[in-house]
């Protein structure tokens, strides 16, 4: 695990240009971003955005403070990973043939992930999983050699009752 | 409030006016038509400017001049485009400012219609927020929200943006009664811990230096800034934009810090051992090479912006909220400190002391007999004195208008600080004498700045706002020249504007139905200031002929650091060993 990654959790309003808002003040400011995701939550006039990003101490203070002032961010928290279920999403087609087929698939169940879609020199493979398992999984699978593969940002989510957020604290 | 049945232009209209416009600056055209039409019944004021730049401008320097939020309205596409340098300007200075646009039809959005650009998103990173409304029954809640973004916390600019078919269809007025935005709730009052700190390391400091920004001005908080310097008998600095925050004549004022600051203000900064930073923003005009500013000093930073905490100086203790309801709660505690131990800062008052008297600002005058720009602007200082507003563009008389004019009090000197936009002054005063009809309106401006916005000139002689201009004519782009004479072995490229020859400035004044003046001599310079301030019907313009060779000192070299300043050209200050 890189120690410098902080995944953000960013309680959004529903509106449109949300995104377009947070992009552009990464850009602009010249924050890097490892990966975002945005979706639906449980009120529909609220998005979440799962941040997850490279910095520490000060840079990442400014980055919470900046985020914080876009009129339609309500809320922002940091998730630490020992106390969050992290999980990104990963599609990868595997090329195989009759002698590799058998360990590819092998594979698969060791990593509790699941085949979606098999061809005559591929399998589509489909896996959940923390940032570390997913690494893992494609490091096996690369051998094998990987035609394609589709990834999607990191989700996250508090584990037990109701997290404190940073910036309503601030507020 | 009443549900009246209307069009969404008139609701919009009846929502200005439920805000509490008097007057706004703007160009009708094809997509803000529908709003025109009630525009011509409504008491608000409406000032019909000949650029939309000149809209933002003259929004900015109505704001800026009287704390109240300016307003400026255009239409779709090129009327939307030209309104962003003056957005950019005003989001920069933290000033108050909506602006409405006008949008193509609500269907036609994103099908590169006529007149239609996307200035929701292009004005995204130059606002503090911004609306796309295409639904009629959301114009009224727009508004009102806008108005509350752009004039509370940190103040800044907010568009409203309309879609054409939006302002036409028809819709209930309903004005909210309040506004309430779950994202959106700036801290007024620093944490009592936070003061409690802050008050300990004053009475702990021996060096200390009030850095007061222009947050001083946006919150009104001079009467508290006074009282709390007299508190403290600390030595105060004012940054370009908080001129006027702190009177010039008070005897703990050094003047302004930063690339062209007194001595004194500067090098106070540099050997502090505190910084009382008060609506500051450690900005690299100030702080000159980041790494080298004040290496000493503890930081105590109050700011209503939370994000300007740390940003570029780490804080000691950060007060986060209103600054006047912040020096408010920390005086009582400063005293309550100072009565276990007042620190003695007659020493640091010495040392001070000394830098004033041995490097005051000043300037020589042309050996040539020519008109030295500083005394131009000192003497139009002098004559109208400090009730009157002036307004400056961006550049070598900029400068020279902060240093060699007093200020005795808040918003008598506007200006573009953080943009540095050439053009501000003539708009910015034109709203600045219709915030504040009763005041003399000087803008300083440059000959080049002069050229890109005199055409709202125009604007003054109709509307009978009769402001005061002294071009400032040293026929070049000033500051630049004095660059490339100082770090480009004087290759003086494409900063040659000729403009002794061409334009005939008082004779494009008159054209423009303004009174047009002319200067050249030192010994007409009291005349025809007097003169100018004669002509109260119309615009005047005054061309001030100055020598082009001058330049502005102290300077602290872009990027070097605030212990390089240097004096006059080559000349360094010498510092005693102690004093280091």
């Amino acid at each position: 695990m890189k120690t410098t990654s902080h995944t953000l959790s960013v309680l959004v309003e529903n509106s449109p240009g949300v995104l377009a808002r947070v992009a552009s003040l990464f850009s602009r400011r010249g924050y890097n971003i490892e990966s975002l995701a945005v979706g639906p939550t449980e009120n529909p006039d609220f998005s979440r955005m799962t941040i997850v990003i490279n910095l520490e101490g000060h840079a990442l203070e400014q980055v919470i403070q900046q985020l914080d002032k876009l009129i339609n961010v309500i809320s922002i928290t940091e998730l630490d990973p020992v106390v969050s279920v992290q999980r990104e999403l990963l599609l990868v087609k595997v090329a195989t043939d009759s002698s590799t087929r058998s360990q590819v698939l092998e594979t698969v169940q060791l990593f509790r992930a699941k085949v979606v879609d098999v061809a005559q020199d591929a399998v589509t493979i489909e896996a959940t999983g923390n940032t570390e398992k997913i690494t893992a999984l494609l490091n096996v699978l690369a051998p094998y050699g990987i035609k394609e593969l589709v990834q999607s940002g990191l989700v996250a989510m508090a584990r037990g009752l109701k997290p404190g957020s940073i910036s309503e604290a601030q507020k | 409030m009443s549900n009246e049945t209307m069009t969404g232009a008139q609701s919009l209209v009846k929502a200005l006016e439920h805000a509490g416009v008097d007057v706004m600056f703007g160009i009708p055209g094809g997509a803000i038509l529908p709003a025109y039409d009630p525009i011509y019944d409504s008491p608000i004021r409406h000032i019909l400017v000949r650029h939309e730049q000149g809209a933002g401008h003259a929004a900015t320097g109505y704001a800026q001049a009287t704390g109240r939020t300016g307003v400026c309205i255009a239409t779709s596409g090129p009327g939307a485009t030209n309104l962003v340098t003056p957005l950019a300007d005003a989001q920069m200075d933290s000033v108050p400012v909506v602006a409405i646009t006008g949008q193509v039809a609500a269907g036609a959005i994103g099908t590169d219609a006529f007149q239609e650009a996307d200035i929701r998103g292009i004005t995204m990173p130059v606002t503090k927020h911004n609306f796309l409304i295409t639904d009629p029954a959301q114009i009224p809640q727009a508004i009102a929200e806008a108005f509350h973004l752009a004039s509370t916390g940190r103040p800044g600019a907010v568009l409203v943006d309309i879609a054409k078919d939006a302002l036409q269809l028809e819709t209930t007025f309903n004005y909210p009664s309040s506004v309430n935005l779950r994202g959106y709730r700036p801290k007024m009052d620093p944490d009592s811990v936070a003061i409690r700190d802050a008050a300990r390391l004053i009475a702990e400091s021996v060096q200390p230096v009030l850095y007061v920004g222009g947050g001083a001005i946006k919150a009104n908080a001079h009467k508290e800034l006074r009282a709390f310097a007299e508190l403290t008998g600390a030595p105060v600095v004012t940054t370009l934009m908080a001129r006027g925050a702190f009177p010039d004549s008070h005897l703990q004022h050094l003047g302004m810090p930063g690339m062209h600051g007194t001595v004194a203000a500067v090098t106070a900064l540099q050997k502090a051992d505190l910084l009382i930073t008060l609506g500051a923003r450690f900005d690299d005009r100030v702080t000159g090479k980041l790494s080298s500013f004040a290496p000493h000093a503890k930081i105590i930073h109050a700011d209503i912006d939370p994000a300007e905490i740390g940003k570029n100086r780490a804080a000691d203790v950060a007060l986060v909220g209103d600054l006047a309801r912040t020096l408010s709660s920390l005086a009582p505690e400063v005293k309550a400190e100072f009565k276990k131990r007042k620190p003695d800062l007659s020493s640091w008052w010495k040392t001070i002391d000394s830098w004033r008297e041995r490097y005051p600002l000043g300037y020589e005058k042309p050996s040539d007999g020519s008109l030295s720009p500083q005394y131009v602007i000192e003497r139009i200082g002098k004559i109208v004195g400090p009730n009157g507003i002036y307004v400056a563009g961006v550049g070598q008389h900029q400068m020279w208008a902060s240093q060699f004019i007093s200020y005795e009090n808040p918003r008598s000197w506007l200006n573009s600080g953080g943009l540095g936009t050439m053009g501000y002054a003539v708009p910015a005063a034109m709203g600045a004498k219709v915030g504040a009809p009763d005041k003399t309106v000087w803008a300083i401006d440059g000959d080049g700045c002069f050229q890109m916005t005199n055409q709202e000139l125009v604007t003054c002689a109709l509307n009978k706002i009769p402001i005061k201009v002294a071009i400032i004519n040293n026929e070049s782009l000033g500051m630049v020249r004095q660059w490339q004479a100082l770090f480009y072995k004087e290759r003086f490229s494409n900063t040659d504007l000729h403009s002794k020859r061409i334009p005939d400035f008082a004779a494009l004044a008159e054209a423009m139905g303004c009174a047009g003046l002319r200067c050249d001599t030192p010994d007409d310079v009291d005349k025809t200031i007097a003169q100018a301030m004669e002509i109260n019907d119309q615009p005047v313009v005054v061309d001030f002929s100055v020598n082009r060779d001058a330049m502005v000192w102290p300077m602290v070299a872009a990027g070097t650091s605030n212990d390089d300043i240097v004096v006059a050209k080559s000349l360094a200050p010498i510092w005693d060993s102690q004093e280091l």
